[in-house]
């Protein structure tokens, strides 16, 4: 996935301002950043959602708004919230998504993986936050997508869940699939990442692998992510 | 213990058939279960017909000259289409707008065209229920249509030109209005159109001065075209004409103003 000086605006406000980065299959990369630095609306622009204003974005060597139906049943998204009707069951929508594609998952094990079993007959709207979460990966995953966009994966899960699902993105990746994970858990970043892109003001400030910004383990991504996004930084620099 | 389950990449789309009859068939089971829409299009359309047709109501109201259940027949007929292809559809589009279910569809194989067509096949199967329950009522209350063959391509033809019509404007109106809007703009029209477009009245009953502006709309056109079916044995050319000029603009500006998110 190759993104080359990206511009994004809506009306007056720039959201992505000449971003250039390049995603190498088979990994795992990390978008990180403030809120407002420009991270959903840099990998919609990916997904199809978003027109760039100028620059370019290759995804599978595919345009995203031209090639959209060539593209689209490559890729799979995972939504932030929602993407399912209210009143669908849980595991009737992904019944559906799948049918949609030519090879997908198998469901019952994609099930049991995804704990949704429990929940499989109830309508969205009386999921609880994690399960609409466990959900939508699974939506993201069922197709056997060559890249997975998953926008905060864990949000709402407790930690067993949050493990549980660190694990599946390992095996996603130990599969060949490649995943770019939006999320704010600096510590889920470094636990998965190859790559790892920290973004402000719909620039990246940083990019690098968690070993390298962390300088071999001496700081925590953390520490090293809210140095570079401090309000003071971008000043500086 | 149990082998893991392989997630190697193998993408694929299955074919567009296959993806527009999922869609059809997942938003038609959406709508059984959904109280409001299937009042709009069964409850209703129902209602009504019962009223005109089985309580000596529509010998009072200005339906035209003629038994009163020949005369509500085709213009519940026009409304079930009306209430279905469009205030149904625009009001469940629009929330599917709201709740992200268009942008999740939108990063799946499933296709603007595939969507679309979906939620046509959708509507035409609702529709043809729609059209089983009405015409059987109306047969049960002593509906006598007269034309054979060319009433049955009439009826036809009023369903499909008028759902291209009234989809393209629902579609039209929830891509380009905000769900709570689409709501209330689906409803207001709806009602404006059942009273003020020729839908339950004949455009002759309309003031002089306003028949040529009513004759225009598209809710004439599809009411005049059942009425001239049914009653009259014919096929409805230009009802068919006026109808497919409307879906043909209407759907030239949903082509222009639809988008995934």
């Amino acid at each position: 996935m190759e993104i080359d000086n990206l511009v994004v605006r809506y009306g007056e406000k720039t959201a992505v301002d000449g971003l250039t980065l390049t995603v190498t299959g088979g990994t795992v990369t990390s978008v990180l950043g403030p809120n407002g630095a420009g991270k959903t609306t840099t990998v919609e622009t990916c997904e199809g959602f978003r027109r760039p204003d100028s620059g370019a974005v290759r995804v599978l060597g595919l345009d995203p708004i031209a090639d959209h139906d060539e593209l689209m049943p490559r890729i799979g998204v995972m939504l932030q919230e929602g993407g399912a009707w209210s009143g669908v069951r849980a595991l009737e929508m992904l019944r559906y998504v799948a049918s949609l594609h030519a090879h997908p998952l198998d469901l019952p094990a994609l099930v049991e993986r995804l704990d949704l079993g429990t929940c499989g007959k109830t309508p969205y709207r009386r999921l609880s936050g994690g399960q609409k979460q466990r959900l939508s990966l699974a939506l993201a995953i069922v197709g056997r997508p060559e890249i997975a966009f998953l926008d905060e994966p864990t949000t709402g899960l407790d930690p067993h869940g949050r493990r549980e699902i660190w694990q599946l993105i390992r095996d996603l990746r130990e599969d060949g699939v490649t995943v770019v994970l939006t999320t704010h858990a600096m510590d889920e970043a470094e636990q998965l990442s190859d790559q790892v892109h920290v973004l402000s003001a719909g620039k990246v400030i940083a990019s690098g692998s968690p070993d390298v910004l962390t300088e071999h383990g001496a700081k925590s991504l953390e520490d090293v992510y809210l140095a570079l996004t401090a309000p003071s930084a971008g000043e500086t620099t | 213990m149990s082998t893991r389950t392989v997630y190697a990449p193998q993408p694929g789309s299955t074919s567009w058939p296959r993806k527009v009859l999922a869609h059809a068939r997942m938003e038609f089971r959406l709508l059984l279960r959904n109280g409001e829409q299937l009042l709009l299009a069964l409850v209703i359309p129902l209602g009504l017909l019962l009223l005109l047709g089985g309580t000596g109501l529509g010998d009072r109201l200005p339906l035209g000259d003629g038994p009163a259940i020949d005369l509500a027949v085709p213009r519940v007929l026009a409304l079930a289409v009306l209430s279905t292809s469009f205030t149904s559809l625009a009001i469940a589009t629009g929330f599917e707008r709201r709740y992200g279910v268009i942008k999740r569809l939108g990063a799946s194989p499933l296709s603007r065209t595939g969507l679309l067509a979906g939620k046509i096949g959708s509507v035409l199967a609702i529709q043809l229920v729609q059209l089983i329950v009405l015409t059987g009522t109306g047969f049960a209350l002593g509906w006598k249509p007269v034309g054979g063959v060319d009433a049955v391509i009439g009826i036809v033809l009023m369903v499909l030109c008028g759902t291209a019509a009234f989809a393209s404007l629902g579609l039209l109106m929830a891509g380009v209005l905000r769900a709570e809007a689409t709501l209330a703009a689906a409803n207001l029209l709806y009602l404006l159109l059942l009273v003020g477009g020729a839908v339950m009245t004949p455009v002759d009953e309309y003031p002089a001065g306003l028949q040529g502006i009513v004759r225009l709309l598209p809710s004439a056109a599809l009411a005049n075209g059942f009425a001239h079916s049914t009653l009259e044995g014919v096929i409805p050319w230009a009802a068919v004409l006026s109808l497919t000029l409307w879906a043909a603009v209407l759907g030239y500006l949903v082509s222009r103003t639809f988008r995934w998110d």
